[in-house]
C-alpha cells in the first residue's frame, strides 16, 4: 500500500482467534461489562424533580430588560431585528411623551415589540446586537402553546417584572445573567 | 372480465400476466426508524437481496446557499450549525476560517489551539454517535447508552462557552465570543480523565465481539479506486485505504503543531469504517491533550487572548459600546453588515466529522457573499450508496447507511 503521508497507521484488523469465536465466551465478556454498570453511579437526572443547572450564558427565551428604576431600556433602534438571521423580530417605535419618563429610559421606545418564537433559532445575536442591554436570552425555555398565535410573543410576554414593585420576580427572571456580563 | 382469483384443485390460481415482476419494491424511508434522518431509498428487493436502490434527496432542503446570499458573513454561522448537527462547531469554525481566509486575518496561536480543542471534541462526539449507532443497528443497544453521557459532557462544554448545546453558533470571525471559563476547563479535565475509560468499554463491547465482527465484516465494501472516483473523503475514504486527511495535507488552525496519526483501513467495509472512527477518537484525545498542554504554557497577556484583533468584523466590547461613541458606531456598522468585503474567491476546507467540509465563497465586494457553496461530504457518500448495497441483504443496507455516517441535514443543506 502506498501512502500519501508518513502518518498513516493501519488499523488492527486481525482475524478472530479461537477464543473470540466462541459464542458463549463473548456473551460472558459482554455481561461482565453490563453487570458492572449495575453498581455504578446513575447518570440519569430525574427531571422534573431534579434539574441540572444551566450555564450562566445559556441561550433560552428572550427577556426585555428594565433598568434599576423599572424603566424599559429598549429604545427601538432595530438592531436586534436587523441582526436576527431568522427574521423573527418586528418592532414599532414611538416617541416618549412628557410625563412618561418613569416608564421609558430614552426619548424613543418600542410601542410594539414582537418575537415569533416559531421562527426564533435562539442564536443569541439579538443579545449581542443590543447596544442598550435591553434584550437578553434567559435560562428558561419557551413554554409550549396550543396554537400558532400564542407563539408570537409581544411586549407583555417578554418584559421582565418591575424591580421596584416586584423585586422577587425580577431577581428570579434575571437569573445568573449578571455574572456572565462580568465575565465578558 | 376474467375472475381475479380462481381456485382449482384447492390451489389458488392467478390470472396470466398478473405478476408483472419478480421483485418487490420497498420504501426504506423517508421516515423509517432505521434510517436516522429523512432519507428515502426505493429498493428493488429479490427476497432479502437488494437488486437496485434509488435514492431520493431533498426532503429537508432549506436553501442555505441561497439564504446565505442575502446575509452578512456573521449571520451565516447559524446556517452552518444545521448542516452536520452532530458536529456543528466544526462547521461554525470552518466557516469562520473561510471568512478569515477571504479577509486575510491572522489568528493568534491561542485562538487556534482553543479552536482545535473544540473541533476535536466535536469530532469525538460525531464519531461517538456514528460508532455507537452502528452498534445499535447491529443489535447492540447497550454501548450506545454508556457513551451517551460523554457526549452530554461535550455538550456541556459547548454550553459553558456559547450557551447552547446542539446548534452551537460557537465562535465569531476572528476567534471566540468569550474566553473559556474555569468551568469549561474543569469540565474538559474531567472529560480527559474519564472519557478514555468509556471509550475502552465501547471497544471491549464491540471491537472484537464475534457477533459484531461477523455482522460488519464485508458489509458495504468499497475499493479505494471507486471511493476516490466518487469523491469520498474523511473516515470513509481512509477506511478504503487512502490516508487523506485535510488536517495533514493542508493544515488550518495550526494543526501542523500537533502530533497525531492517520488511521487507515484496507477494504472499506463497515468494520473498517468502525475501526477507523474508533482510532480517530483516540487520536483526537491525543490532540486535545497536546492542545490543552500548549494553552497552559501561555503566560501573561497571551494567556487571555481569545480573539484576533479584527475591528472591522469582531464586535467591540459591550462596556465600550454602552459608554463610548466610537465603539457604538463600529458596533452598529458591524451588526448592520455595512462593511464591504474584499473582492475575491476562496475555497477553504476543514476536516469535518465525516469528511472534507468545504466552503466555496465568491465575493463581488458587497456586504453579502455573491455565491456560497458548501461542499457537503454526506451528499457525495449518498451517491455511492446504491453501489455499496447492491446485492447485499436489507439489514446490511441499514448498517451501511449508519456506518457511512449519513446525516440528512448535511446532505440537503
Amino acid at each position: 500500500m502506498t501512502t500519501l503521508t508518513d502518518r498513516a497507521k493501519p488499523v488492527n484488523r486481525k482475524p478472530m482467534t479461537f477464543l473470540e469465536s466462541i459464542y458463549l465466551w463473548n456473551i460472558f465478556l459482554g455481561m461482565i461489562i453490563t453487570i458492572k454498570h449495575f453498581f455504578k453511579k446513575k447518570a440519569t437526572v430525574q427531571y422534573p424533580e431534579q434539574t441540572r443547572s444551566y450555564s450562566p450564558v445559556f441561550r433560552g427565551v428572550q427577556i426585555l430588560n428594565r433598568d434599576e428604576e423599572g424603566r424599559e431600556r429598549c429604545t427601538a433602534c432595530g438592531l436586534c431585528a436587523l441582526a436576527c438571521p431568522a427574521e423573527a423580530i418586528t418592532m414599532e417605535a414611538a416617541e416618549r411623551m412628557p410625563g412618561e419618563e418613569h416608564l421609558y429610559r430614552e426619548e424613543k421606545y418600542a410601542a410594539k415589540y414582537e418575537i415569533n418564537m416559531l421562527r426564533c433559532i435562539f442564536c443569541g445575536f439579538c443579545e449581542e446586537a443590543c447596544p442598550k442591554d435591553a434584550i437578553y436570552l434567559s435560562e428558561t425555555h419557551a413554554p409550549p402553546a396550543y396554537n400558532r398565535k400564542n407563539f408570537i410573543y409581544n411586549k407583555k410576554d417578554l418584559l421582565i417584572p418591575d424591580p421596584v414593585t416586584q423585586p422577587e420576580e425580577y431577581a428570579q427572571a434575571k437569573g445568573l445573567r449578571e455574572i456572565s456580563k462580568k465575565n465578558k | 372480465m376474467q375472475d381475479v382469483v380462481s381456485i382449482k384443485d384447492n390451489h389458488i390460481v392467478l390470472p396470466d400476466g398478473s405478476i408483472e415482476k419478480q421483485t418487490t419494491t420497498l420504501n426504506l424511508g423517508p421516515t423509517h426508524p432505521a434510517t436516522h434522518g429523512v432519507f428515502q431509498n426505493i429498493l428493488e428487493m429479490d427476497g432479502e437481496r437488494i437488486v437496485s436502490a434509488k435514492q431520493t434527496i431533498g426532503y429537508i432542503h432549506r436553501a442555505f446557499e441561497k439564504i446565505a446570499e442575502r446575509r452578512p458573513l456573521y449571520q451565516i454561522t447559524p446556517l452552518t450549525d444545521r448542516m452536520n448537527y452532530c458536529s456543528s462547531p466544526i462547521n461554525n469554525i470552518g466557516w469562520h476560517t473561510t471568512c478569515e481566509k477571504l479577509l486575510k486575518i491572522q489568528t493568534p496561536k491561542r485562538v487556534d489551539y482553543l479552536r482545535v480543542i473544540i473541533m476535536e471534541l466535536a469530532r469525538i462526539s460525531d464519531h461517538l454517535i456514528c460508532n455507537s449507532v452502528v452498534g445499535v443497528d447491529a443489535g447492540a443497544f447497550t454501548g450506545f447508552l454508556y457513551v451517551m453521557q460523554y457526549r452530554e459532557l461535550i455538550y456541556e462544554i459547548y454550553e459553558s462557552i456559547c450557551g447552547s448545546r446542539l446548534t452551537t453558533n460557537i465562535g465569531r470571525i476572528g476567534g471566540f465570543e468569550r474566553n473559556f471559563t474555569n468551568v469549561t476547563w474543569e469540565k474538559l479535565e474531567r472529560f480527559l480523565k474519564e472519557y478514555p475509560k468509556a471509550l475502552k468499554e465501547l471497544d471491549d463491547l464491540l471491537l472484537r465481539n464475534r457477533i459484531f465482527m461477523e455482522r460488519t465484516i464485508g458489509a458495504g465494501p468499497i475499493s479505494a479506486e471507486r471511493a476516490l472516483n466518487y469523491g469520498f473523503t474523511g473516515p470513509n475514504l481512509r477506511a478504503a485505504g487512502v490516508d487523506y486527511d485535510v488536517r495533514v495535507h493542508s493544515p488550518y488552525c495550526s494543526y501542523q503543531d500537533f502530533d497525531f496519526k492517520v488511521p487507515v483501513g484496507s477494504t472499506g467495509d463497515c468494520y473498517d469504517r468502525f475501526l477507523v472512527r474508533d482510532q480517530e477518537m483516540w487520536q483526537s484525545m491525543k490532540i486535545i491533550e497536546q492542545a490543552y498542554q500548549k494553552i497552559q504554557d501561555f503566560k501573561g497577556e497571551e494567556a487571555e487572548v481569545y480573539h484576533a484583533d479584527v475591528p472591522d468584523y469582531y464586535l467591540p466590547e459591550k462596556k465600550d459600546v454602552y459608554t463610548k461613541m466610537e465603539s457604538l458606531i463600529w458596533h452598529f456598522k458591524i451588526i448592520m453588515g455595512e462593511i464591504d468585503m474584499p473582492v475575491g474567491e476562496v475555497y477553504h476546507c476543514v476536516e469535518g466529522g465525516n469528511g472534507e467540509l468545504g466552503f466555496y465563497l465568491i465575493s463581488d465586494g458587497g456586504r453579502t457573499p455573491y455565491r456560497l457553496h458548501f461542499r457537503r461530504p454526506c451528499f457525495i457518500y449518498y451517491q455511492a450508496y446504491e453501489e455499496l448495497v447492491k446485492g447485499a441483504m436489507l439489514s446490511d443496507a441499514v448498517i451501511t447507511m449508519s456506518s457511512l455516517n449519513l446525516i440528512a441535514g448535511e446532505m440537503d443543506s
